[in-house]
């Protein structure tokens, strides 16, 4: 990405307002400034915003949209969260450079097929806290393109006893994921989100439905969710992988995150 | 716009573009031991230290490194090349292309982690990558150094 001026707002309302002119463009991290091919007039730089931290009450975790990887991986909020599924999931990312780069923010705005953080984020019923919009589920966000140019403040994950996995396959450690899911039970409730299809990261509602209805699953009834996913969740080909390859890959992948959930409901 | 950077505790004043990034700017600067490899963050050959912490320097827009502490090899002798001496002793290099990212994320790596495993070091440094020497050597130099200087 070229740009011919930054500005560099000190706050949200500053940035918001900069963010609605014409030829200005929002840079965060900045990890995939050179995977642009563009030319833009103005970087509206949102480092100086101070949304860069994690916190919590006893109702919510909150992570900043400008929060890089390596803050979320090192976490002692986040390690103490959930068994530690967002550290787990992020570090999994690229390599640490890239980590102590890339936000969250920038990750969710981008609506990243391949991105292991969205699927998490997504299994474990994530809010995002725009500037104008206000609070909207990443699920809505996920399918929603007509958002316009708001302000991605903060991400707040709500509290609740629970267990997650998180699943993924690449070629390399440096690669981009053939296939990501991530099977949790929040409450008294199984949350199951598949990513990488390639396509962005999908809720898997009749399976979930399927297990929520059948409490302390047995090996007939795993089986039988693991069919109702397959059939629900659309995969597709890419450079990485075949659609029938990650269909395979979705049925172990599946298979381990949720035995591990049932065998850690206790 | 002008730029004000602290480049191994020494100050640079410069006139870059807003869009430079601090690859160009270092190298402009003559710190040529910030490699240019893939120029697109996924190869770790060009990773230089902001405030101790390492990032791709190809992507790192040289702007925003004003008020932090930047690291190249060329400032981090004496360790550079009490690791040289671990990679000579298990003929770890070859081209030497990688060396200067991958030393710069050992000496971050070597402040950040206590008595690290072999798999936590694998994992720390996998963003640094090497097309010559398999990575046996490497690792194999890294953990004895680790072991004796850690």
């Amino acid at each position: 990405m070229n740009f011919e001026s930054v500005v560099m707002p000190r706050t949200i309302e500053e940035a918001y307002e900069l963010l609605k002119k014409e030829g200005h463009v929002a840079v965060g991290g900045g990890a995939w400034l050179h995977q642009q091919q563009k030319k833009i007039h103005t970087a509206v730089d949102l480092s100086y915003l101070g949304i860069d931290q994690i916190s919590q009450t006893e109702e919510s975790v909150y992570i900043g949209a400008m929060t890089n990887l390596r803050q979320i991986e090192k976490s002692e909020v986040l390690l103490g969260f959930m068994n530690g599924i967002l550290p787990q999931a992020v570090s999994q990312i690229m390599g640490v450079t890239v980590r102590n780069l890339a936000t969250i923010g920038g990750t969710i705005m981008g609506r990243l097929g391949f991105s292991d953080l969205i699927t998490c984020l997504l299994a474990l019923g994530a809010s995002l806290h725009f500037h104008e919009r206000g609070e909207i589920s990443i699920e809505d966000f996920l399918q929603d393109k007509g958002l316009g140019k708001d302000l991605l403040i903060k991400i707040q994950i709500r509290k609740e006893p629970g267990y997650a996995t998180f699943q993924t396959l690449k070629k390399t450690s440096l690669d981009f994921p053939i296939m990501n899911i991530s099977v949790m039970r929040i409450g008294d409730h199984y949350r199951i989100a598949v990513g990488a299809r390639p396509g962005i990261a999908l809720l898997a509602y009749r399976t979930m439905k399927y297990l929520n209805g059948n409490k302390n699953p047995d090996p007939s009834i795993i089986h039988e969710a693991t069919e109702i996913l397959l059939g629900e969740i659309p995969f597709g080909d890419n450079l990485r992988g075949t659609k029938t390859y990650r269909q395979g890959l979705a049925k172990t992948l599946f298979l381990r995150g949720l035995r591990e959930v049932v065998a850690n409901e206790n | 716009m002008k730029i004000s950077l602290l480049i191994n505790d020494a100050r640079y004043q410069v006139e870059a573009r807003p869009d430079t990034s601090l690859l160009t700017l270092l190298r402009e600067l003559g710190f040529k031991s910030v490699k240019k490899g893939c120029d697109s963050t996924s190869c770790g050959i060009c990773t230089i230290l902001v405030d101790g912490a390492p990032v791709p320097s190809c992507t790192y827009l040289a702007y925003r490194a004003e008020g932090r502490r930047i690291t190249t090899v060329e400032g981090i002798t004496k360790e550079a090349a009490l690791l040289a001496d671990y990679f000579g002793e298990y003929g770890a290099d070859q081209c030497g292309f990688c060396n200067p990212g991958l030393a710069l994320t050992v000496y971050a790596m070597k402040k950040e982690l206590r008595y690290p495993t072999k798999e936590a070091i694998v994992h720390y440094l996998n963003g640094n990558l090497c097309r010559c020497s398999g990575y046996v050597a490497q690792q194999e130099a890294i953990y004895r150094y680790m072991e004796v200087e850690g």
